[in-house]
């Protein structure tokens, strides 16, 4: 599925990357604890996340994802998406619940090597 | 063999939003020397585990980062409180980090477990009240 069809599905708002959003993803794993998705996430593209901070840019970075939304309208800041853009993720906003867009994520058909992601 | 590569960060422990910054410079450094992604990922991720990790117990410290023909080795040197117990910190969901590191997404335990598993040997050099050091290699 193409980050700009993931857009529309969550009516979510591209804040950075919106270049790359022709990019395709196949898999996708939700977690607010770092720690976690460092530990038990293999080869997710893209991480749900309701944590606001520089560390869930990191952690994307350092899983090699391409894609970060972030739920319940959280706000990245400035700082935030320069990194992002710096490290190529495309960063995006939805109002809606993690459990809500990932559900409809899974029934748009994004259920790829799910079973690595265990978070 | 040819001569190593070499980087050296100090790491900030007071800063907790830095964290991380010296993993993300070397993951840089590692894609435009043209290494595989599988090794740089492994690299990065033991590193900033590991930087985390001084963080959060040991006000910060040293990340040495030395790239051979045949393998890359991360060393991080601090000079924080030592690690009473390794067997018990090595063992997964073990943490001591306070109650509002787990709110920035961390403190779950994984750390140490997580630096073995993405590196073909570690090392933990670690004495009370004098501070550890924690030599990982990734063979290429």
């Amino acid at each position: 599925m193409k980050i700009s069809e993931i857009s529309k599905l969550l009516d979510a708002q591209i804040l950075t990357g919106e270049d790359a959003s022709d990019r395709e993803i196949t898999s996708a794993c939700c977690s607010d604890m770092m720690s976690d998705v460092l530990a038990y996430v293999k080869d997710q593209g893209m991480l749900l996340t309701g944590l606001v901070n520089s560390q869930v840019i990191r952690t994307a970075n350092m899983m090699d994802m391409h894609c970060i939304v972030f739920v319940r309208s959280k706000n990245p800041t400035e700082e935030m998406l320069e990194l992002a853009q710096e490290c190529g993720i495309v960063v995006m906003r939805s109002s809606l619940r993690a459990y809500v867009a990932c559900g409809k994520l899974w029934m748009a058909g994004l259920t790829q090597d799910t079973e690595d992601c265990d978070v | 063999m040819s001569e190593a590569v070499k980087f050296r960060f100090d790491v900030d422990g007071s800063d907790f939003s830095s964290a991380g910054a010296a993993s993300v410079m070397v993951k840089k450094k590692l894609r435009q020397l043209g290494y595989p992604p599988e090794i740089i990922r492994k690299v990065s991720i033991a590193m900033y585990e590991g930087e985390i990790n001084m963080v959060i117990h040991a006000n910060g410290g040293t990340a040495e980062v030395e790239v051979y023909d045949d393998v890359i080795i991360i060393t991080l040197s601090d000079t924080g409180p030592g690690i009473p117990d390794v067997a018990l910190a090595m063992q997964e969901g073990y943490s001591t980090a306070r109650e509002n590191i787990r709110t920035l997404g961390f403190g779950a335990g994984m750390g140490l477990p997580n630096m073995k598993k993405y590196t073909d040997s570690m090392e933990i050099d670690t004495r009370i009240g004098e501070g550890t050091t924690i030599t990982m290699k990734v063979y290429l």
